[in-house]
């Protein structure tokens, strides 16, 4: 029970293999875990195996070994409709590079998760989504299409999406790699923030040092191992 | 699974390929239209065609035949009764061709709830005396009313009208036979019988099938005018017509009254087999190209949901990294495919039944069918339902392929790609 409401990710012994071209072992007994309002950052050089132990955790791939447990409950070998309901509920995403749906507005895309988890209706959803939004000061930005925004704006709109169904943990993926100083640092702080007012469990791949060094905990990475957490 | 959702996803990647989309529905549309219309008009050619044979032939026909007798008297005799009997150079009796007991015949088949009516006739051998020369030809003694009611005869008289047909001594000549005869509307002729009876005739109207030979010969004349040119009683039939409600119970009833009646009986089926086996041809072919322009439309459909898998890749990745799994991601494509198959289908039937309209309007007049002033088409709804069927299920198949690829990409691979 005290696993439970404490522990809201655990990794063990994490291997994982590539096969092109040739076998490379991409990640080495990976072990850790995530306790409920952490905010952590996972940092290492680039190939490391930092994004690959994401999208494992994630629950998108699963051609792993080892085991994960998401809120006290073992992942590992489930059905990939499962383990979509799964992220769908208790999983919020942050990419690089990919924000948003561009078909439609920027509220819309902050309110598909939770249509699809289909636990409000429409008209909740649309206040929850511009509750959120407002968080990131983009709630006179709800009405325009998604390529209409900046960026910055974008990826603010993504991690207000990524919270809409009100997640155990968010996951990102070098969530401010691909944006300018300024809108880094505006991202970078609306992550502090949730982690602050909101307890938000939070688990960021990055590699930039001043992001790392605002977090709660720093996992560091070098050639398929945890070297230091 | 909530659908509106899925629906909700279709609609947006379609309008945000709208005029791809739209090619696809027009491709379906028009393969649609063309199919309704194709069908349409060839049941309306085949029905009409049919109906040149079909709608003037009886049922089932009761005739005596002129055939040598099957009881032949050595088979009847006790000494060579159970031997195999060879019998040279038989002639055929001469047996009547008038129905023994016609009328009692009539009344039990006009009780029988199978009929739909009876009617009697005689056929008679005539010369038709022009001048120094004579026409061989067949005079049909018809009871006027039922032979219009049940066999369409007012569609053929073209010219004169066939009620006049009830005075006696009065004529209708085939169109052909008139030609040859140079004989006018209310001209007498003179008619010569097989037994040797001399008639004079008026002329009050010709008649024209649409099948020159029959016309050249045969001629329609009331019964009791041909009773009287045969010098017959009034009980005087060669040949007794049976329209049934279901003409698929002719062979069968042949059969049976055959039996019953001790009478030959033709029914229609064994009659007129090719006309069937030239209807069900021409009916396989126009499915035949019918069906491949659906499935070229499909492909058209599957290269277009293919090329938008390609430039939503994006889309997809980020809708499975939200949560949706692969059913989701293959319903949403199956439902664009279904979209467009029903959009394009709804038109197509739509603009089939238009094009229906048009074929109608085309004038198309032709000696030999007197009876049609355009092009015939057939409306039957399941030409329709066929087609709205059919636009559905290739729609679904050219969907599937694709949706199925969709369903099958790899967020992960997606996401780290770039």
């Amino acid at each position: 029970m005290k696993n439970q409401s404490s522990i809201v990710l655990e990794a063990k012994n994490i291997d994982k293999f590539f096969y092109n071209p040739t076998e490379t072992q991409v990640l080495k007994q990976v072990s850790f875990q995530v306790a409920r309002g952490e905010f952590i950052s996972v940092v290492g050089k680039s190939g490391c195996g930092k994004s690959t132990l994401l999208y494992i955790l994630s629950t998108m791939d699963t051609d792993y070994k080892g085991q994960i447990s998401l809120d006290g409950e073992l992942i590992s070998g489930k059905s990939s409709d499962y383990l979509s309901k799964l992220r769908n509920e208790k999983i919020g995403f942050v990419f690089q590079f990919h924000y948003l749906l561009n078909e439609f507005s920027v509220l819309e895309n902050v309110m598909i998760p939770g249509l699809k988890l289909g636990k409000y209706s429409r008209s909740e959803l649309e206040q929850r989504a511009m509750e959120k939004l407002r968080i990131f000061d983009m709630q006179d930005h709800a009405r325009k299409k998604a390529n209409q925004l900046s960026g910055g704006q974008k990826q603010r709109v993504a991690i207000a999406r990524a919270l809409i169904n009100d997640p155990l943990l968010i996951m990102g993926d070098e969530p401010t790699g691909n944006l300018d100083k300024k809108n880094s640092d505006i991202v970078y702080h609306k992550f502090k923030e949730l982690a602050r007012d909101f307890g938000q469990t939070m688990l960021i791949v990055t590699h930039d040092p001043e992001f790392a060094a605002g977090t709660d905990r720093t996992i560091e990475m070098e050639d398929g191992r945890v070297i230091r957490q | 699974m909530k659908w509106s959702l899925i629906i909700e996803i279709a609609k947006a990647l379609m309008l945000a390929r709208r005029k791809q989309t739209m090619i696809a529905a027009i491709g379906v549309m028009f393969s649609i239209t063309m199919f309704v219309a194709l069908l349409g008009f060839m049941n309306g050619l085949n029905s009409m065609l049919d109906g040149l044979v079909l709608n003037r032939t009886p049922h089932i026909r009761f005739y005596n035949e002129i055939q040598p007798n099957p009881n032949q008297p050595i088979d009847q005799s006790e000494e060579f009764g159970n031997s195999l009997n060879i019998i040279r150079s038989i002639k055929p009796s001469t047996s009547r061709l008038s129905i023994y007991n016609s009328e009692s015949i009539i009344r039990t088949l006009e009780q029988d709830k199978r009929v739909l009516g009876v009617s009697p006739k005689i056929s008679a051998q005539v010369f038709f005396n022009v001048g120094t020369i004579d026409l061989t030809g067949i005079v049909n003694g018809i009871e006027v009313e039922k032979e219009a009611e049940l066999f369409a005869f007012t569609d053929y008289v073209t010219t004169g009208d066939y009620a006049d047909l009830n005075q006696t001594n009065t004529i209708i000549l085939g169109k052909g036979a008139a030609d040859r005869m140079l004989a006018d509307i209310g001209d007498v002729i003179q008619v010569t019988t097989a037994q040797g009876n001399q008639v004079q005739l008026k002329v009050v109207g010709y008649f024209q099938s649409g099948l020159g030979d029959f016309d050249n010969v045969n001629s329609y004349a009331s019964i009791t005018t041909v009773q009287k040119m045969l010098g017959e009683p009034a009980s005087y039939i060669t040949d007794i017509q049976v329209k049934l409600h279901d003409l698929n119970l002719a062979p069968t009833m042949a059969k049976e009254l055959e039996g019953i009646f001790q009478i030959d009986a033709d029914d229609i089926q064994t009659v007129n087999a090719q006309f069937e086996t030239g209807t069900n041809i021409r009916t396989m072919i126009s499915y035949a190209v019918g069906i491949t322009l659906l499935v070229v439309s499909g492909f058209g459909i599957y290269n277009i949901l293919n090329m938008m898998i390609y430039e939503k890749l994006d889309t997809i990745a980020i809708l499975k990294a939200i949560g949706f799994g692969s059913g989701d991601v293959k319903r949403i494509f199956i439902t664009i495919a279904l979209t467009i198959g029903f959009v394009g289908g709804a038109f197509g039937l739509l603009f089939g039944f238009l094009a229906g309209l048009g074929i109608d309007q085309i004038p198309f007049e032709t000696e030999a069918l007197p009876t049609i002033k355009t092009f015939p088409v057939d409306y039957n709804p399941k030409y329709y339902i066929i087609g709205g069927t059919f636009s559905l299920i290739t729609t679904y198949f050219a969907g599937f392929f694709p949706a199925r690829k969709a369903s099958a990409v790899d967020p992960v691979e997606i996401i780290r790609g770039k």
